[in-house]
C-alpha cells in the first residue's frame, strides 16, 4: 500500500509541532513547579536572614552573598584573560599552527565536565597550593571553567565588527592597540557582555566544581581564604540530606529565577549585538 | 606607562600572547594533576584490575570500576535514546517549519533549558520521576530509566542548537531543487536536508553524549548509586562521575588516588568523544 506523501507530510508537520511545544512545555513545567512550590517560602526574611540549625530555619543570606562573590570574582579574573585571548586570536595573528593549538586548548577546556574541574581544583588549589576549602580556590577553579565561553563569544563579537571601521582607524594613523581599544572593543561590547552574562549564569548554577573547592561552610565568607556556600550547593545539601524541603524549594526559586534573569539579559544583549551590524 | 608607541605595541602583543597561552597552561595543569594523582594506582594495582575489575572496595584494596564504566555508557546511551529524537525533531521544526517570529521566541526558550542547574534537574527527578517509576513500573525508582529520562532532557539544548546550526547551513538551493522536482516538504527534509546536514547532526549527538557522561549532581541524586552492573532498566547504578562526587569529600590515601584513577578514565573517554565531535563539525564547514 502506498501512503499519500501529502498525508505523511501533514502528519509529520503535526508531530514536529507537537514535539517543539512539548519541549518548551518541559521548561515551562520546571519553572512553574519551582515557582509554585517555592513562592510561599520566599520573603524578605528568607533572603536577608542567616540560616539557623543547618538551614532548617532562617534565611539563605550567606549563600546568596557567597554566590555573588564567587560569580563576580571569577568574572573579574576570566574577563581580561578571555577577552585578551580573543583579541589576540582575531586581531594580532593570522590563522596558523599556533592559533590552531590555542583553539584546540580552548575547545578541550570547554568539553571537560565540571566534576573534573572539581577534582583538579581540589588537588591543585585546595591541597597542593594549600588554599584549603576557600572562596579563592573556588574562584580560580570557576575562572578556568568559564574561560572558554568568554573567549568564544568575545571572538564572535570582535569578528562581527566591520572591517571598514578598522581601516578608517588605521588611516587616521592609529596604532593597532589604539584601534582595538578605541574602535573595535567599544563596538563589540554587547557581544562580549553576552558571554560574560552566560558565564555568570554558569557559575551561579554550578555545584560539582564548587563544592570540592569552595567547600560548604554556612558562614558568610569575609576573606578570600574563608570557605563558603553558593545557593546551588546550599540547595543540593538541603535536598539531598533532607534537611528541609520548604527551604530547599525556596532556595531553588531564588536560584532558578536569578539564572533565568541572567540568561534573558544575555539574550537581550546578543540580539542587540546582532541587530547592530545587520 | 610606556610612552613610545612602537614599544607599547610590542608590550601589548606579548601580554596578549601570554593571555592566549593561559588556556593551554590550564589544560596542561588539569591533565598533569589528574594524571599525576591517578596514574600511580594503575601502576600499583594494574590497569586490568582497575578497568576490568568488578569490585570497588577502596579501603580494602579493590579498585575495580568496570561496573561504573558500563553504567556511565548505559545512562549515556539511555539519554541519547530519549534526547536524540526529541532534540532532532525540535531542530527540524525550528529550521524548516517555524516562522521568523516563532523562531525568535522558541530558540532562546529552548536554550534557557541549558541554564537550569543540574541540581534542580536532579531534585525534580527525585520528587516527580522516581516516584512515578516506583509506583507504576516497579523497583525503587532510583534507576537507569529515571537517570536516562533526566539526562535525555538535559542534553536537549546541546542537540537542538548544534543540529539547528547544521540544518540551517544547508544551502537554500538544495531545498529549491527538491521542491522543483515535486517533492513534499517532508520528502525534501529526510531525503535531501538531513543527509546534507548529517555530520553536524551526528556531532550534536556526540557532544550530547559528552554532556551526559560528564553530568554529576543530577545523576547522584537519581541513579541510586549501587555498586554493580544493572541488569534491567529499573536497577540502580553508579556512574564514574557519581563515584568521584560521592566519595571525594572524605577519601584519603589510596582511596583518594582511586577516585583520581576514576577521573583519568573519565577524562580519556571525554577527550575521545570531543575529538570525534569536533572532527564531525569541522568536516561540515
Amino acid at each position: 500500500m502506498r501512503i499519500n506523501p501529502r498525508f505523511t507530510n501533514k502528519l509529520v508537520q503535526l508531530g514536529l509541532n507537537f514535539q517543539a511545544f512539548f519541549t518548551v512545555g518541559i521548561l515551562v513545567i520546571i519553572v512553574a513547579i519551582i515557582c509554585f512550590k517555592g513562592l510561599p517560602y520566599v520573603n524578605f526574611e528568607f533572603i536577608f536572614a542567616y540560616p539557623q540549625d543547618m538551614g532548617r530555619l532562617g534565611g539563605i543570606f550567606p549563600s546568596i552573598a557567597g554566590t555573588i562573590l564567587l560569580a563576580l570574582l571569577s568574572i573579574l579574573f576570566a574577563t581580561p584573560l578571555g577577552v585578551g585571548t580573543a583579541i589576540f586570536l582575531t586581531e594580532y595573528t593570522k590563522e596558523s599552527i599556533f592559533t590552531k593549538i590555542i583553539r584546540f586548548g580552548v575547545e578541550s577546556l570547554a568539553g571537560i565536565p565540571s566534576i573534573l574541574y572539581g577534582l583538579f581544583g581540589f588537588i591543585f588549589f585546595v591541597i597542593k597550593l594549600k588554599m584549603g576549602w576557600s572562596l579563592l580556590a573556588g574562584v580560580l577553579t570557576i575562572t578556568i571553567m568559564i574561560l572558554p565561553t568568554i573567549i568564544r563569544t568575545s571572538e564572535e563579537a570582535i569578528k562581527a565588527v566591520p572591517r571598514n571601521l578598522r581601516i578608517v582607524s588605521y588611516s587616521l594613523s592609529a596604532t593597532k592597540w589604539e584601534t582595538v581599544t578605541k574602535v573595535v572593543l567599544p563596538s563589540a561590547i554587547p557581544g562580549i557582555l553576552t558571554g560574560i552574562m552566560l558565564s555568570v549564569g554558569r557559575a551561579v548554577g554550578e555545584t560539582a566544581a564548587v563544592i570540592f573547592t569552595m567547600g560548604s561552610s554556612l558562614r558568610l565568607p569575609t576573606s578570600l581564604m574563608d570557605s563558603g556556600r553558593t545557593m546551588a550547593v546550599h540547595f543540593y545539601i538541603l535536598a539531598r540530606e533532607g534537611i528541609s524541603m520548604e527551604k530547599a524549594y525556596g532556595t531553588a526559586l531564588v536560584l532558578v529565577v536569578s539564572i533565568l534573569l541572567i540568561n534573558v539579559l544575555a539574550y537581550y544583549l546578543m540580539n542587540k549585538a546582532i541587530s547592530k551590524y545587520s | 606607562m610606556i610612552k613610545n608607541p612602537v614599544k607599547k605595541e610590542q608590550f601589548v602583543k606579548w601580554v596578549l600572547v601570554a593571555f592566549a597561552l593561559s588556556s593551554l597552561l590550564f589544560l596542561f595543569l588539569i591533565f598533569i594533576f589528574i594524571l599525576f594523582e591517578g596514574l600511580p594506582l594503575f601502576h600499583k594495582i594494574g590497569l586490568k584490575n582497575i578497568i576490568m575489575g568488578s569490585k570497588w572496595a577502596p579501603t580494602k584494596g579493590s579498585f575495580g570500576i568496570f561496573p561504573m564504566i558500563v553504567s556511565s555508557f548505559l545512562v549515556t546511551f539511555g539519554a541519547l535514546v530519549i534526547g536524540a529524537p526529541m532534540g532532532l525533531s525540535c531542530a527540524i521544526y525550528l529550521s524548516e517549519y517555524s516562522g521568523k517570529r516563532m523562531k525568535m521566541f522558541l530558540k532562546p526558550a529552548l536554550e534557557l533549558l541549558a541554564g537550569i542547574p543540574s541540581v534542580v534537574y536532579g531534585f525534580l527527578g527525585v520528587i516527580y520521576i522516581v516516584p512515578l517509576i516506583r509506583n507504576y513500573i516497579g523497583g525503587s525508582g532510583f534507576s537507569l530509566l529515571a537517570t536516562s529520562i533526566i539526562l535525555g532532557i538535559m542534553i536537549l539544548p546541546t542537540i537542538i542548537s548544534i543540529s539547528f546550526d547544521s540544518l540551517m547551513s544547508v544551502p537554500k538551493t538544495y531545498r529549491e531543487g527538491s521542491f522543483a522536482m515535486g517533492a513534499t516538504k517532508w520528502q525534501t527534509i529526510y531525503k535531501v536536508i538531513i543527509p546534507a546536514a548529517k555530520s553536524g547532526i551526528l556531532a550534536s549527538f556526540i557532544l550530547g553524549m559528552g554532556r551526559a557522561i560528564g553530568e554529576t549532581m543530577a545523576v547522584i541524586m537519581i541513579a541510586g548509586n549501587a555498586l554493580r552492573i544493572p541488569t534491567s532498566i529499573l536497577d540502580p547504578l553508579r556512574t564514574l562521575t557519581g563515584n568521584i562526587a560521592l566519595e571525594l569529600a572524605y577519601a584519603t590515601g589510596d582511596h583518594r588516588l582511586g577516585l583520581f584513577s576514576t577521573g583519568v578514565v573519565l577524562l580519556v573517554i571525554i577527550m575521545i568523544l570531543n575529538y570525534i565531535a569536533n572532527f564531525g563539525i569541522k568536516r561540515k564547514m
